[in-house]
């Protein structure tokens, strides 16, 4: 049996049901330290529905997800987020009305409180952190612009620097690549490269040259369930992976 | 340090805003218009206070509430009693069969006070109610609606139901709340008759600073950090709340703070009319002070009093020469803001006034410098 303090994330027999349907069912896997983890499957496969749960924005029917050994389930939104987990949504959301430095600046680890946001002053420190991931980010010239402006890669971007600011120690991110050009593909893997050192990240991704380049490990899933895990290699050659992408 | 922070919160053109508004408030009016207009124009203003409030909620936090009479009521209601208790002596009221109690009460065959009127003797505690009362209205029902993550257009409706059923409340209850005359026949303050020309004319000043007061207000919290959250959660509610924040206690403490302007207007409402009614809490107002809201522009604290200034000023207009009208004309303005310019009045400005205002300051500025 793993002993549970080796791993960041813990998740166990988990479950949701919707009306009957079981979106994810009796899922368990387990993130270590520093691991790159991707998850892939077949649109339906519950993927997102995973994210969901880790987060908090679905609640789970059945089973336990254990963050540094402290139990997510029952945690509300903000509570996960301050536990540490961050995460990036499939379609870019950040906030359309403010300008990129807005958007850097109310993601920072500060004010969190309605009195803290009231009494909130922007500080060199502030100021400094939201230069420095904008750099990181390759927003450095817009940050005074309007978010609306930027193109879609961009805000993709500015949503993972947004998580960045936030510095957890687990990163989710659903999609970072997608509908993103050949050149912001390739910036974005660097960009991916260059964040995940200092922490356990939980990708999911479609395109398999880019999880070739970033995955420790690869989850594969198939209608709720867990398929197969291991290395790319092991997945790929797994019978029952071929079955389900290209059988039938 | 501190310098930085003022400087952040006033912006060129804010404080430009803010100037002239003083100076057409507290200047010009007065010495162009004769008291009768000048404590209409107070009562107008008194809804501007409303209208900043669904700025903040509406505007900024895209919380829609078809139902800040209630608030605007509530205020209007704690002066009201307390006005009403001060005006009913044993001495003004010896016809009654009870002397002592307002006088509607005893039309009721009521003998003795409500509990609930008891602590509406004391003008501190009256205050108080002003400011907190609506607070915890407001978080009662923000509470409710945004822990079960109720918005959009089921908050409205909600909002608008309970305004309604306030109404219904009062008119029922009317041995307790004056029914649908609402209470009436109030008369001094502290001793102070409200009557008189030169009470109306104090109080038309201590209403347009307040309402500066509540803009200075309504200034800090769309500057401060609050302030942009609210238009983050607009735009995108679960990217705030997956960036740490508990998105509910934010929509519940501008909801409280909407609530605590439409109250202090409220309550300058009943201080320079003299009476407190249903009339002013129910549906029909309530939409009415969105639209005060929608046509100065819900996303400017300014246009939002300009607002509240021109369409009533409309409506007595309008209802004086053709009273039926006066409902559709407010429909078809509405109607007009929305389609044509959603950006209200306010936004007017901003594309063709301020651009020229922008160039005339740049260049006295200039000039100052180069002197």
């Amino acid at each position: 049996m793993y002993q549970q303090k080796d791993f960041v994330l813990s998740v166990e027999g988990l479950t949701v049901s919707f009306d009957g349907f079981k979106a994810v069912n009796n899922v368990s896997f387990y993130i270590e330290e520093q691991e790159i983890r991707v998850i892939i499957g077949p649109n339906g496969a519950g993927k997102t529905t995973i994210l969901d749960l880790i987060c908090g924005k679905t609640k789970s029917t059945e089973g336990s997800i254990k963050f540094k050994g402290k139990e997510l389930t029952k945690l509300r939104e903000h509570e996960i987020v301050h536990a540490g987990v961050g995460r990036k949504f499939q379609n870019p959301s950040i906030y359309e009305d403010l300008t990129v430095f807005e958007n850097l600046e109310l993601s920072y680890p500060k004010g969190k409180k309605v009195w803290g946001a009231l009494t909130f002053t922007r500080d060199q420190a502030v100021i400094d952190k939201v230069n420095e991931i904008a750099e990181m980010i390759f927003l450095k010239e817009m940050l005074q612009s309007k978010a609306s402006l930027l193109s879609h890669g961009q805000k993709q971007w500015l949503e993972i620097g947004m998580l960045l600011i936030q510095d957890p120690e687990l990163l989710m991110l659903d999609e970072p690549v997608a509908g993103m050009s050949v050149s912001e593909r390739k910036q974005t893997a660097a960009l991916l490269q260059k964040i995940t050192q200092d922490r356990s990240v939980l990708v999911i991704e479609h395109d398999m040259h880019f999880v070739e380049e970033i995955a420790d490990r690869v989850t594969v899933m198939h209608q709720g369930q867990v398929l197969s895990e291991g290395s790319m290699d092991h997945v790929q050659s797994d019978p029952k992976v071929i079955e389900v992408y290209l059988g039938h | 340090m501190l310098q930085s922070k003022f400087k952040s919160l006033t912006p060129r053109n804010d404080v430009l805003s803010f100037v002239v508004l003083a100076v057409l408030l507290l200047v010009l009016l007065p010495l162009l218009f004769d008291i009768f207009r000048l404590n209409l124009i107070g009562k107008y203003l008194t809804f501007a206070f409303v209208a900043i409030g669904l700025v903040l909620s509406w505007g900024l936090g895209g919380i829609l509430s078809l139902g800040q009479g209630i608030f605007f009521g509530i205020g209007g209601y704690a002066m009201a009693m307390f006005l009403k208790l001060e005006a009913s002596t044993p001495e003004n009221t010896a016809i009654q069969s009870t002397p002592g109690i307002p006088d509607f009460m005893d039309w009721n065959q009521l003998t003795a006070l409500p509990w609930f009127w008891e602590p509406f003797h004391s003008f501190g505690f009256t205050l108080v109610a002003i400011i907190v009362l609506p607070a915890i209205f407001a978080y009662i029902i923000g509470a409710a609606m945004f822990k079960r993550r109720v918005g959009g257009v089921y908050f409205a409706i909600i909002t608008q139901a309970i305004a309604a059923i306030l109404t219904i409340l009062i008119i029922g209850q009317q041995g307790y709340t004056g029914g649908v005359n609402g209470i009436t026949d109030l008369r001094t303050l502290l001793g102070w008759d409200i009557r008189t020309d030169s009470a109306k004319y104090i109080l038309y000043f201590v209403n347009a600073i307040l309402l500066l007061a509540v803009l200075v207000a309504a200034q800090y919290i769309r500057k401060s950090k609050l302030g942009r959250l609210l238009v983050a959660m607009r735009d995108s509610e679960d990217r705030v709340r997956f960036s740490g924040y508990d998105v509910d206690n934010y929509k519940i403490f501008i909801f409280c703070i909407a609530g605590i302007f439409s109250s202090i207007g409220g309550a300058m409402f009943t201080l320079q009319v003299g009476f407190m009614s249903p009339s002013l809490i129910g549906i029909v107002p309530s939409i009415e002070m969105v639209i005060f809201a929608a046509v100065g522009g819900n996303l400017s604290i300014f246009g939002a009093v300009y607002g509240a200034l021109i369409v009533n000023w409309a409506k007595t207009i309008l209802s004086e020469s053709y009273p039926e009208v006066w409902l559709f004309a407010m429909g078809a303005l509405f109607i007009a803001v929305v389609l044509a310019f959603p950006k209200g009045l306010a936004g007017l400005y901003e594309t063709y006034l301020q651009p020229k205002v922008d160039k005339l300051l740049d260049k006295k500025l200039k000039k100052d410098k180069a002197e």
